[in-house]
């Protein structure tokens, strides 16, 4: 299973499937990660700890743990 | 109808309560700033620190009162501001909502728009931003999308100032007619459940205030209040299975075993549907916007803290050192007004009250004002410039590894200047663990009072080469206590699954002037007013068990001695003394030479004991308290010689060293702590931090006290 975390750096990807616990689900859903969203990758945090990425128009940050719920396929 | 709404209009106008509702970074409150009358009323939502906003004006014949409800992305109820302004939609206590959207990301935003169009109220729009978006070539059909979601559309923009009579304009009109139901479509799978339900209701003709259709949404949405609305009504077993079923079917539907995400789902497709009929986007920009630039120097992997670790430290110069000017000139004029105001009280006593509890203590308060100014327009204008998510963004994988959210780091650093507004800085931490957390740690940064008791006793252990680097190895000590502390903390009292960290990264803005004024003045004035007038209480108390009881033999004993006394040097000497007699009985001695065989396993005198107690109400005192107690006059401050050459004299190198500990640990002084109770919400907090700190502190300078021992 390929997840948010494995992607390279500027890579765009579509969402899969959230394998979040729920409230955490409910947070990524508030801000436009659900199935069919497409992602893309903007930048590592140093050690990967933490990362940035663009969902719609907006920009976001993730924890490494958090985008490791998220299941994506390359497209 | 409270004073204020008395004092804005005339008692015939009309009156509109309006809700304020969007998702954070869409110019809200600049918006509702931006009419031109308003004025603004600013205050708590009741048991909450979170800060409300009413702003109050007139226009035509109503009188408006819109309340700037905390920005949300939905209705999760993740952080405080969610929950109120999830609480306060819910309570109802309002005519209509103002739902404020950014016109340059409408389908992110639209996301809470199909939450509140299933509240059963008015709902005006803002498309908020309208001038950025002609500039990004995005062009919206307000007129059409009022018409396709059944609620008015008002392009707007807080900058220009455009849409704003437009936009009241709407208001007025949706206020004075009847409701319409919004015109929220969904899946036909999800329309078939809720005509299913709909038609139990009809069958059974509930009664209702809002519509079956609303009620059968809200039922498929698990909205609490409904389903408590209908569980006692005998309609329930009728309704129980159908509901069951349906639920299913949409689960189902949404291959998803949870009907949040398949509403969330609902929604986005009932959104795009809008989009894609009324915004047509010309220029496709696929150059890289200016945020993006900023962000590829300001998050850089490598040249990213550095960055930050400057624009901090820039920060920290100035709160520090221009604060520190204006505090001179407040030193004087608190003495000069204690002077002036002393002189006209005839009784000693009360005298003294006035001048050595009163205007001292609220005094000493009032002195942190320009630092707290200073600091925060800098975190006001890192908030509203949008750095601060990106400074969370490189941080956080560090202070991660100890319990930390990448934004406890301001709170932090600040701490190393004054814990008041520390404590207040952590509301940028938007959850309550984490800010919790990160509140009980602050103490660990020295703050700038602890400096003159460090000073004092490196002066007097170590050489002054030396002194700089044993200061600094305090600092760095504290810091790394600090963070042990919060992982023990994190591990134990705060202990439980981490929290999520998913933070938006909003654009880059310039700051608005009036929006950071207001602001500022809204924390400064609440902390003048709050802090002022505890402190104005505590430091009475304070006064009085350092004063009383009176001994008048003691005095009259004295009085004699100093009158017969031959020389100025001799007469220094005995009113020295008389202090040091008179504190030794006062309650605050009585509580010290209690105290002390408690404080001796860590080698503590009693002078030392009461000067940690009076340390209780502010750091600067412990120094003044070892001089008055160690008998040199009240005059004394951390380079007076004689009082170093006492201290190295009466004091062991050990029970220095565990004194020094204490001190790094200890509760911070009454000002802070009291900013701290309201700040963490509750006394409790306080119980917990006084055990936690004092138990730290004591066993922590045992072991220093014992190793120190060892060595000497």
């Amino acid at each position: 299973m390929k997840t948010l975390i494995d992607c390279q750096k500027n890579e765009k990807v579509r969402v899969v499937k959230l394998h979040a616990p729920k409230e955490l689900k409910q947070r990524l859903i508030s801000f436009g990660i659900m199935k069919e969203a497409i992602l893309e990758v903007i930048e590592y945090a140093p050690a990967k700890s933490t990362i940035k990425i663009k969902a719609g128009k907006m920009s976001l940050a993730l924890r490494a743990k958090e985008a490791q719920f998220i299941e994506v396929e390359s497209i | 109808m409270n004073i204020e709404q008395d004092k804005a209009c005339p008692v015939i106008a009309k009156h509109l309560k309006i809700a304020l509702v969007g998702q954070p970074n869409v110019g809200k409150s600049m918006l509702i700033n931006s009419v031109s009358n308003a004025h603004l009323h600013v205050g708590n939502f009741s048991g909450v620190t979170v800060d409300k906003t009413e702003v109050l004006f007139d226009y035509k014949d109503y009188h408006f009162t819109v309340v700037d409800l905390p920005g949300t992305y939905a209705f999760t109820d993740y952080s405080i501001e969610e929950r109120v302004t999830h609480n306060y939609l819910s309570g109802g206590g309002y005519d209509l909502i103002i739902n404020v959207v950014d016109s340059t990301n409408l389908e992110k935003n639209l996301q809470l728009t199909s939450e509140l169009m299933s509240m059963n109220k008015d709902i005006v729009i803002a498309l908020n931003m309208s001038d950025e978006a002609e500039k990004e070539g995005i062009e919206i059909d307000a007129d059409y999308m009022s018409e396709l979601l059944g609620i008015p559309c008002i392009k707007t923009s807080a900058v220009t100032k455009k849409g704003i009579a437009e936009l009241l304009d709407a208001i007025v009109k949706v206020g004075s007619q009847t409701r319409q139901e919004s015109k929220l479509i969904f899946s036909e799978a999800v329309e078939e459940e809720i005509s299913k339900i709909v038609a139990c209701l009809q069958k059974h003709k509930h009664e209702a205030p809002n519509s079956y259709r609303n009620i059968a949404i809200n039922l498929l949405k698990n909205n609490k209040k409904t389903y408590a609305r209908l569980h006692d009504n005998p309609i329930w077993i009728e309704l129980q299975p159908i509901l069951i079923d349906a639920i299913k079917h949409i689960e189902l539907h949404h291959d998803s075993d949870d009907i949040k995400e398949a509403f969330a789902e609902e929604y986005v497709a009932f959104n795009r549907g809008i989009i894609a009929e009324v915004v047509k986007t010309s220029m496709v920009n696929e150059e890289k916007t200016t945020t993006q630039k900023i962000d590829d120097i300001l998050i850089h992997p490598l040249f990213g803290i550095p960055i930050f670790l400057f624009l901090m430290w820039g920060l920290f110069q100035l709160t520090f050192e221009i604060g520190s000017i204006p505090m001179d000139w407040m030193e004087a004029f608190f003495g000069w007004l204690g002077d002036t105001v002393g002189a006209t009280i005839a009784n000693e006593d009360i005298r003294s009250l006035i001048v050595d509890g009163v205007i001292a203590g609220v005094g000493a308060v009032v002195l942190f004002v320009p630092n707290i100014i200073i600091l925060f327009i800098g975190i006001a204008l890192l908030e509203s410039t949008g750095y601060m998510s990106r400074v969370a963004f490189l941080l956080d994988g560090f202070f991660h590894k100890f319990g930390l959210h990448g934004q406890s780091f301001i709170p932090l650093v600040t701490g190393f200047g004054c814990s008041i507004p520390a404590y207040m800085s952590a509301r940028i931490l938007k959850n309550d663990r984490d800010r919790l957390l990160t509140l009980f740690i602050i103490g660990f940064m020295s703050c700038g009072a602890k400096l003159p008791v460090y000073v004092l006793f490196a002066g007097a252990f170590f050489s002054a080469e030396m002194a700089g680097n044993v200061l600094f190895a305090i600092y760095i000590g504290g810091a790394f206590l600090g963070l042990i502390a919060a992982k023990i903390l994190k591990l134990t009292a705060f202990k439980g699954a981490d929290e999520p960290f998913v933070m938006e990264m909003p654009k880059y803005r310039l700051p608005s002037v009036k929006l950071i004024w207001h602001t500022v003045l809204t924390k400064t004035m609440m902390y003048l007013k709050k802090a002022g007038t505890f402190i104005a209480a505590a430091s009475m108390l304070i006064w009085f068990l350092s004063n009383y009881p009176h001994n008048l033999e003691l005095k009259e004993e004295f009085t004699t001695k100093i009158e017969l006394a031959a020389t100025e040097e001799t007469k220094n000497k005995l009113k020295n003394e008389l202090s040091v007699l008179h504190l030794e009985q006062s309650y605050l001695g009585t509580i010290g030479k209690f105290s002390e065989p408690l404080f001796a396993p860590l080698g503590f005198d009693w002078r030392m004991s009461v000067a940690l107690q009076t340390g209780l109400a502010a750091k600067e005192v412990v120094v003044s308290t070892l001089g008055v107690l160690y008998a040199l006059g009240d005059e004394v401050d951390e380079e007076s010689s004689s009082l170093v050459d006492a201290i190295s004299k009466n004091i062991s190198f050990a029970s220095a060293v565990a004194f020094i500990v204490v001190i790094m640990i200890y509760l911070p002084c009454l000002a802070a702590s009291i900013v701290f109770t309201r700040e963490a919400g509750g006394i409790k907090y306080f119980i917990y931090l006084f055990t936690f700190t004092s138990i730290a502190a004591y066993s922590l300078a045992f072991v220093a006290y014992n190793i120190a021992l060892l060595f000497s």
